[in-house]
């Protein structure tokens, strides 16, 4: 698989990201740490404390590594999450469909981006 | 070598970068969009960017600053910047994806440089980068000739007031260490006036210039003739008028110079020309005027001048020494002057004797020169290049310094509350390098107890700026042992003008093994080698003491002779006899608490000093009782004189009473003990009289 077949297969934008990042090697070197990035499952666990504030700063980060990465699915769910959670102070039910879809799209994400490198 | 690197002791340098973001991939991915030309430096919350920002403040060029992050955000790193002063040397670059713009105001207005969103583009990042850089860069550069070319002027300002100054000296046959002396004491003189009040307010530029312009003090003596200037005898009415002329001549000439780019140095020079023989009293010359209305730059010169004339050898007198110069002038025999400039030369006599002497050389030295430009570039806020190199030089020093020595050397920091440590200190403690609020750090107060480190700080707090060294001794825990620990420190106060206290540098030294040993011997030195108890000298020293502190607290002393100690001696050997001496102290240690004081005065006598509530009988009958009774074959008996401390404050008086009623005990019943009473002085100062 070569990194615009993967990021096809992840519903992202290559082209984006190849404009800014110029080479597919430092792509997917990046992409490896995107791997290793404990973003998503300190949002998951800050949400499971209630301590919305940690939640707020996991979910912003993860944007941002999606963001840098073109990963445009991810980016759109933890976008969404990230908004939910700004300036909030209370646990609500709204919440769980976007982390939901977080984790389904970062499961996607990731799934395919270990078949890369592999 | 390219526009981004500087060369450093032959290799080349890349300029640092800071990148301050709580995402590791994000650090990851600037940084390799940077690190072919930059150094890297990574922080991944705003506290960590801080503690690196103190220790590397000069070499760091820029910051790359996410907003948000754990611990402290960018706000918050901003803020600090701002307070110390930081963000005007290093540019910042926000780098987010917050794009509302209440952020980017916010921003701009706390001083940051540019901009970078997300997602990074690596053409726009190198792009902005770079062009921040270079702009400071320029900056930088444009500061380190302004300070070259400042230094340059002034050097060359120096250099014409000591041609000017010289050429009349030599005219006048003196050596040219003169203006060099009065340019000295001149200094001296005002840096210890604006101390002692703060009448005459002179800034430290202004003094310098009066300094400065102190060496044209004679400059108007060229138009006085040499047959005048240099005449060995008394002056006629007529040259005395003509060399007064000086003053008004000096003045003149300063007035008619054409060109004035320097107006204070003018001014300052044109006062000190004219009024430097004028007296405090009035009568003085040219024009007669009194106490402060002769400006205080002259005033200074004045007393300046006739110090280092008495000092020196001139054609018509003799150098007197230094000493009984500045008596001539304080008992007004030379003059007279500002009574508060007479203290100054008082109190700063000795330092002046030292400094003339060291000052008899050369003239002013290119560190004073570069020490003046300095301060001027400081007080701008700048620092140049060339001062980060000296100061990068400084810190490898003391960090081989401190890890050689094995001292815990710190840092304090006063605002935001920090303590660094050396690396050697945080390994070997276990502690970390940079301990922020340390009194609420338990890794920090477990070794250094919080109240023990406030107490510290708040010592350091009540230093002053002329008095900035800090001393304490506490008990620390170190490896999980109590240690006795020195601790050192010097603090740093802001600038003399506002005087804030903006922390320290100092060391933990472990003198337990030191305090241990002195603790030994002098508790060795207060023992009687024998019997283990106190000695005289000791016990007399802490009786003083007790009694002083007395506060209604009622004390007895007893004073104890063993009954037929010869007699022990002599039929059962010295050995015997000492083990009666041992086990008499240990009755004595048996008989009395651990707040009362038994010692062994000499020979057979003993004393006990101890605490009675009400009545003191039935107490000294129990210790009568413990001490007495059989050792062996031999029967212990003892005489035993009390007195009663009562008002007494005076343990001699004390002493003497306890010893009278002992004496009388002796010379009557023995083994029995008596209270002093007024008949038992009667009796003891009568037979003393009698052995007289």
């Amino acid at each position: 698989m070569t990194v615009k077949e993967c990021y096809e297969a992840i519903e992202s934008d290559y082209n984006d990201v190849l404009s800014r990042l110029r080479t597919d090697e430092r792509i997917q070197r990046f992409l490896l740490k995107v791997l290793e990035d404990g973003s998503y499952e300190l949002l998951v666990k800050s949400l499971e404390q209630r301590n919305m504030e940690e939640a707020f700063r996991a979910a912003h980060t993860l944007k941002g590594v999606c963001m840098n990465l073109s990963l445009t699915k991810l980016y759109q769910s933890s976008q969404a999450i990230t908004e939910a959670l700004r300036n909030r102070t209370e646990y609500g039910d709204d919440l769980k469909p976007l982390l939901d879809k977080v984790t389904a799209d970062y499961e996607f994400t990731m799934k395919h981006i270990r078949a890369l490198i592999s | 070598m390219d526009a981004y690197s500087t060369e450093k002791s032959g290799e080349v340098q890349k300029a640092k970068i800071l990148i301050v973001d709580d995402s590791m991939l994000n650090r990851s991915l600037l940084s390799d969009m940077l690190s072919d030309t930059f150094d890297i430096i990574e922080a991944e919350n705003g506290q960590e960017a801080i503690s690196i920002l103190h220790e590397h403040e000069l070499e760091i060029s820029m910051l790359l600053l996410d907003i948000v992050m754990p611990v402290m955000d960018g706000f918050e790193v901003l803020a600090i910047m701002n307070n110390k002063g930081w963000i005007q040397n290093i540019p910042v670059i926000m780098i987010s994806s917050e794009t509302s713009n209440i952020y980017i105001d916010r921003a701009y207005d706390l001083g940051v440089t540019d901009f970078i969103g997300r997602p990074f583009d690596e053409r726009t990042v190198r792009h902005r980068v770079m062009s921040v850089f270079m702009i400071a860069d320029k900056r930088n550069e444009l500061a380190d000739m302004l300070s070259a070319q400042m230094y340059e002027n002034e050097k060359d300002n120096n250099l014409m007031i000591e041609i000017l100054s010289h050429i009349v000296e030599f005219r006048n046959g003196e050596s040219g260490l003169h203006v060099l002396h009065v340019h000295a004491i001149t200094d001296l003189l005002l840096k210890a006036l604006v101390k002692k009040t703060d009448k005459y307010p002179l800034s430290s530029k202004e003094i310098r210039l009066i300094g400065n312009a102190s060496a044209l003090h004679d400059i108007g003596k060229i138009s006085v003739p040499s047959e005048i200037l240099n005449k060995p005898g008394r002056f006629t009415p007529e040259e005395f008028a003509i060399m007064k002329q000086h003053t008004v001549e000096g003045e003149r000439m300063l007035n008619d110079i054409p060109f004035r780019q320097n107006e204070v140095l003018v001014k300052i020079s044109c006062q000190i020309c004219r009024w430097h023989h004028e007296r405090w009293d009035g009568r003085g010359y040219p024009d007669g005027l009194s106490g402060d209305d002769i400006p205080i730059s002259a005033q200074v010169v004045a007393l300046a001048d006739v110090l280092d004339a008495l000092t020196a050898d001139r054609c018509y007198k003799k150098a007197i020494p230094f000493d009984d110069a500045v008596d001539m002038i304080l008992r007004g025999e030379c003059g007279a002057f500002n009574p508060i400039l007479l203290d100054c030369l008082r109190e700063n006599a000795n330092i002046l004797k030292k400094d003339l002497t060291l000052q008899s050389f050369g003239h002013m030295s290119d560190k004073s020169i570069m020490s003046a430009v300095d301060e001027v570039l400081k007080s701008d806020g700048g620092v140049s290049g060339r001062s980060a190199q000296l100061l990068e030089r400084e810190r490898t020093k003391l960090k081989f310094l401190s890890d050689i020595t094995h001292d815990i050397t710190f840092e304090y920091v006063a605002e935001p509350e920090m303590i660094s440590l050396s690396e050697w200190a945080a390994e070997t403690f276990q502690l970390p390098v940079n301990i922020f609020s340390p009194s609420e750090n338990e890794h920090w107060t477990s070794m250094f107890s919080k109240d023990d480190f406030v107490g510290f700080v708040e010592k350091m707090k009540s230093t002053t700026f002329d008095n900035p060294i800090v001393y304490g001794k506490y008990l620390m825990t170190i490896h999980g042992e109590k240690r006795w620990c020195k601790v050192l420190a010097k603090v740093f106060w802001s600038d003399s003008d506002h005087k804030l206290f903006e922390g320290a540098f100092g060391k933990i030294s472990d003198i337990n093994d030191e305090t241990k040993t002195i603790e030994f011997w002098e508790h060795k030195a207060d023992c009687d080698s024998r019997t283990g108890l106190l000695n005289h000298n000791a016990a007399k020293r802490e009786i003083t003491r007790l009694l002083s502190e007395a506060n209604g607290r009622t004390y007895a002393l007893a004073v104890i002779d063993l009954d037929d100690f010869k007699q022990a001696n002599d039929c059962y050997g010295h050995l015997f006899g000492d083990e009666v001496l041992e086990t008499m102290a240990n009755r004595i240690r048996e008989n009395i608490r651990s707040t009362d004081i038994g010692a062994r005065m000499g020979g057979d006598e003993f004393i006990i000093f101890m605490e009675y509530k009400g009545n003191a009988e039935p107490q000294i009958k129990r210790v009568f009782k413990g001490l007495t009774g059989k050792y062996k074959d031999f029967d212990i008996g003892i005489s035993m004189g009390v007195a009663c401390a009562e008002d007494l404050v005076d343990y001699n008086e004390l002493f003497l009473r306890a010893d009278s009623a002992l004496y009388s005990v002796k010379s009557e019943t023995k083994n029995s003990y008596r209270f002093y009473n007024d008949s038992i002085e009667k009796i003891v100062r009568s037979n003393s009289g009698d052995e007289d």
